[in-house]
């Protein structure tokens, strides 16, 4: 890494006068390019013990690339990284661990096949004589740390089957066992139901008395505000700006971002509500779902709430014929759905956009036109032949209606943003003029610009008298954007709010079985 | 392939992959492009054919003429239609091993019904018969029970070549009819193909179309690149692998019916070991053997490639077990080249989409 003068770009604010300590962490003027694309002109940041840092930013602010450079999986083009007002220069990952920094990636990279104590103490196992590892030890070692940590992880339990929650905090673990002085967190909460949120903060604030310093990356602003002291917040690969938390509201921060005001968070216009387009009545998948009979209605949002793992995602695949289910009937515009496939939904006027758009929603490999196109290729036939251009042209017409923004047609899907890869997954079914749009997390991992975009479309398909059934673990977006709430717990439906008497209260208190007036 | 690892599967793809590009208001002109995704392995292809060619050419003195083209198709036809499926079949990412013994039970088959008196045309038909159950076997125990490809046809190569064994022991049968085995000797009338060839050139056809032109073929590119999504995307996923294992296990009996009247000779071990050339021919034509990628015409030039060279070493009088260390090599070098061909194809996509990003 080479020093560079700092002059270029705004200079990093001093730090505010309750803290006189001087910061664990400081990397000032980074860069870093790939090939031609410049993806960090100015990564600038400092981090101090004991305070949750929040870094905010777009996707492709440059948030990623910093986190990779901190982490020492990337060497900066150039700019300084000073620990404990050192210059440092991390050769590699396990560099940047010996230094102290550990990363927390949002999907947890823990081997599944091994324990939680072997996944900690991968390759510096505690050994007995004859260089056999001393189980013992590294139990009672693990213990320990979860007791700091406050929470309660059996070491010999396998990674495998654990949730991403417990996964996360054995990764938090780990970086304690290392002695890790910076942590890093790459949008830890993206994958979180509400509670293990709390549990993750609480282990966060635990982390912050012990004295370490977290830097803490998430779209939601709302658990900023909760668990952060300081923020940064980058643009285009830039520092923008960095403030304490308590100086700073969300229309600010906002304002930063995306270097404009958004309009109001949430379009809601109210569509007329129209004839029933699907009723599920009591469907039952045995040990994951139970009874569960509701309707959704031609141009309503109905949003599906409740905590990860309380069955909504495997109510709409069993919906979409991905997965069996044991009883109940599904009917759509008044017919049963006989056979139960994607395809068979499909035909009927179903489409699924799935939480897992990597896997599940596009073929990352393939054309972005011949994704769009691949459920609308019986229509897109003369004779048995796709006709090209007309693939081409329904691309380009659905890219235009979505903003999308891409390069070329013919690039591979995985060369767009997360955001608008989510617009091509939803072109892919709008393309096919559903009656139902069951979608599941529709603004996972989107940049707050498209969110709004994604939320406003979602509302313009209700107004075309669209059914949407949303999933989504975000309340502000539940509450947001649907006209009735359902909320599900343990695999079975036990509220159905109004658009007027859904809040964050009554959709938790549900969700986590309180009754209506005793207290969360 | 992009497999993320989960080191970087982050909510943001890392900036290489993204193509912040601001949303053009025209369609972009896209012809051409297609052609140059399917330039780069296959021009290497056409230099190893034209190679071929030469090689032949000056190490051997009569390569270039009618009777030789002959023998060439005489040697490769059969093999070749059997590529055809499996082409299709290592598109959607599975692989069929059992593609030769399927051959050799059909020759079985063939000779052990004419010489119990069925009449020819009879015999052939049941052959078919069995090599679409065969193949469907395959298939049965790879969709529904979720077995490995692998696996399931490196045990059917085992079984199919044992029931043939038990039908015809270690006897030989011949005596076909003479309007049949002359496919063995004569070409197609007015020309040098033999039948086995001008069927593989007809199906190849076909098949170009089929992979390459419709739904079902892009649902098969699908499937091979991401499976999950294909079915998500309504594709049928099992089905479509269903009817490839039946395809096979029927082409494979014809190419069968084809070699014992070529040979004018049924024999249990008939076409023993083949399945190592099938799967070169695969691969060295550019199919990728994690699925999704791969054309007809480079399996063709496959053909033309591996025929020719086994061709001129024939005619050089070279060893069989030679020959066979140039199918091993080739083979590595179909694995091992066109992942450096992706390699550098990637990183100039890569520098263009950074160009124009920075335009």
């Amino acid at each position: 890494m080479t020093e560079t003068d700092g002059g270029r770009g705004p200079e990093v604010s001093a730090p505010a006068q309750c803290r006189s300590d001087a910061p664990v962490l400081v990397l000032r003027n980074a860069t870093k390019s790939f090939g031609a694309v410049r993806a960090l002109i100015d990564g600038s940041i400092e981090l101090y013990a004991g305070e949750a840092h929040a870094l905010l930013g777009e996707n492709g602010a440059g948030k990623s690339t910093m986190v990779k450079i901190l982490g020492g999986v990337h060497h900066p083009d150039s700019g300084v990284l000073l620990l404990d007002g050192e210059p440092i220069t991390l050769a590699g990952p396990s560099a940047a661990r010996i230094a102290g920094i550990a990363i927390i990636y949002q999907e947890p990279t823990l081997f599944p096949d091994l324990s939680v104590a072997e996944n900690i103490f991968m390759g510096r196992q505690p050994l007995r004589t004859g260089r056999r590892i001393d189980r013992k030890e590294m139990n009672e070692h693990v213990r320990e740390i979860c007791d700091r940590l406050g929470v309660k992880i059996d070491p010999d339990q396998a990674a495998r089957g654990m949730s991403v929650a417990d996964q996360q905090i054995v990764e938090i673990a780990k970086a304690l066992s290392f002695n890790a002085k910076v942590i890093v967190m790459d949008e830890p909460t993206a994958a979180l139901s509400a509670r293990e949120v709390e549990r993750l903060f609480d282990v966060v604030r635990t982390l912050r008395a012990s004295g370490a310093a977290v830097l803490f990356i998430s779209h939601r602003l709302e658990e900023v505000f909760e668990i952060c002291q300081r923020i940064t917040i980058m643009r285009d690969g830039a520092f923008v700006m960095s403030a304490p938390a308590d100086e700073m509201n969300v229309d600010a921060i906002i304002h930063s971002m995306v270097g404009r005001d958004l309009e109001t968070m949430f379009v809601k216009s109210g569509a007329t509500v129209g004839a029933e387009v699907l009723r599920v009545e009591r469907l039952t998948r045995e040990g994951v779902f139970t009874d569960i009979s509701f309707a959704v209605r031609a141009g309503e949002i109905v949003g599906l709430a409740g905590l990860v793992g309380a069955g909504r995602s495997e109510i709409a695949r069993a919906i979409f014929g991905i997965d069996d289910y044991d009883a109940g009937k599904v009917f759509l515009n008044g017919d049963e759905l006989q056979a139960r496939s994607p395809t068979a939904a499909i035909a009927a006027g179903v489409g699924l956009v799935p939480e897992d758009r990597r896997q599940q929603g596009l073929v990352m490999d393939m054309a972005i036109d011949q994704n769009v196109a691949l459920a609308s290729l019986s229509r897109l036939e003369r004779l048995g032949i796709i006709r090209r251009s007309a693939e081409q042209e329904l691309a380009a017409d659905w890219a235009v209606r979505l903003r999308l923004k891409y390069g070329r047609l013919k690039n591979p899907v995985a060369t767009l943003s997360g955001g608008n890869q989510q617009k091509a997954v939803l072109a892919k079914w709008l393309a096919r003029h559903p009656s139902l749009l069951i979608i599941d997390e529709p603004t996972r991992g989107i940049d707050v610009g498209t969110k709004a975009e994604v939320h406003r479309l979602l509302d313009e398909l209700a107004g075309q008298g669209v059914a949407v059934l949303m999933i989504s673990s975000e309340l502000p977006e539940v509450l947001g954007m649907a006209d009735r709430v359902l909320v599900l717990r343990e695999g079975r439906l036990v509220a159905e709010l109004d658009r007027a008497e859904a809040d964050e209260a009554s959709i938790m208190r549900a969700a986590t079985g309180q009754l209506a007036g005793t207290p969360l | 392939m992009v497999r993320s690892s989960p080191v970087v599967s982050g909510s943001e793809t890392t900036p290489v992959e993204q193509a912040p590009v601001s949303a053009p208001a025209r369609v972009p002109q896209e012809r051409g492009l297609s052609w140059r995704m399917l330039g780069r392995w296959e021009v290497a292809l056409l230099g190893f054919v034209l190679g071929t060619v030469l090689f032949g050419i000056a190490e051997t003195p009569n390569f270039l003429t009618g009777t030789n083209f002959f023998d060439f198709g005489l040697n490769i036809g059969s093999i070749a239609i059997m590529a055809l499926p499996l082409t299709l079949i290592v598109m959607t990412g599975e692989i069929d091993l059992s593609v030769a013994s399927t051959l050799g039970l059909a020759s079985s088959l063939l000779g052990y019904l004419f010489a119990h008196g069925w009449p020819i045309v009879g015999a052939m038909a049941l052959v078919i018969v069995v090599g679409l159950a065969c193949g469907l076997f395959n298939g049965l125990l790879i969709t529904r029970l979720g077995l490995p490809s692998l696996a399931v046809t490196i045990g059917t190569l085992a079984l199919y070549r044992g029931i043939a064994l038990i039908i015809l022991g270690s006897n030989s049968v011949t005596g076909f009819p003479s309007s049949y085995t002359t496919i063995g000797t004569s070409p197609i009338p007015h020309t040098e193909l033999s039948w086995s060839l001008g069927i593989f050139i007809l199906m190849a056809i076909v098949y170009a179309i089929v992979l390459h032109a419709t739904p079902v073929g892009r649902a098969m590119h699908a499937i091979g690149l991401q499976q999950e999504a294909a079915f998500f995307s309504g594709i049928r996923v099992k089905r479509i692998k269903l009817v490839l294992y039946a395809l096979s296990g029927l082409l494979c009996s014809i190419a069968g019916i084809l070699w014992t009247f070529q040979y004018a000779t049924s024999r249990y071990d008939a076409g023993i070991g083949l399945e190592l050339t099938v799967v070169t021919i695969v691969l060295f034509g550019g199919v990728s053997i994690f699925g999704g990628r791969g054309t007809i015409v480079g399996v063709v030039m496959a053909v033309c490639v591996i025929g020719g060279i086994e061709s001129a070493l024939t005619l050089m009088n070279v060893a069989p077990q030679v020959q066979q260390i140039v199918t091993g090599c080739l083979l590595l070098i179909s694995v091992i080249l066109p992942n450096a061909a992706e390699g550098i194809g990637r990183i100039r996509a890569r520098s263009a989409i950074s160009r124009r990003a920075n335009e």
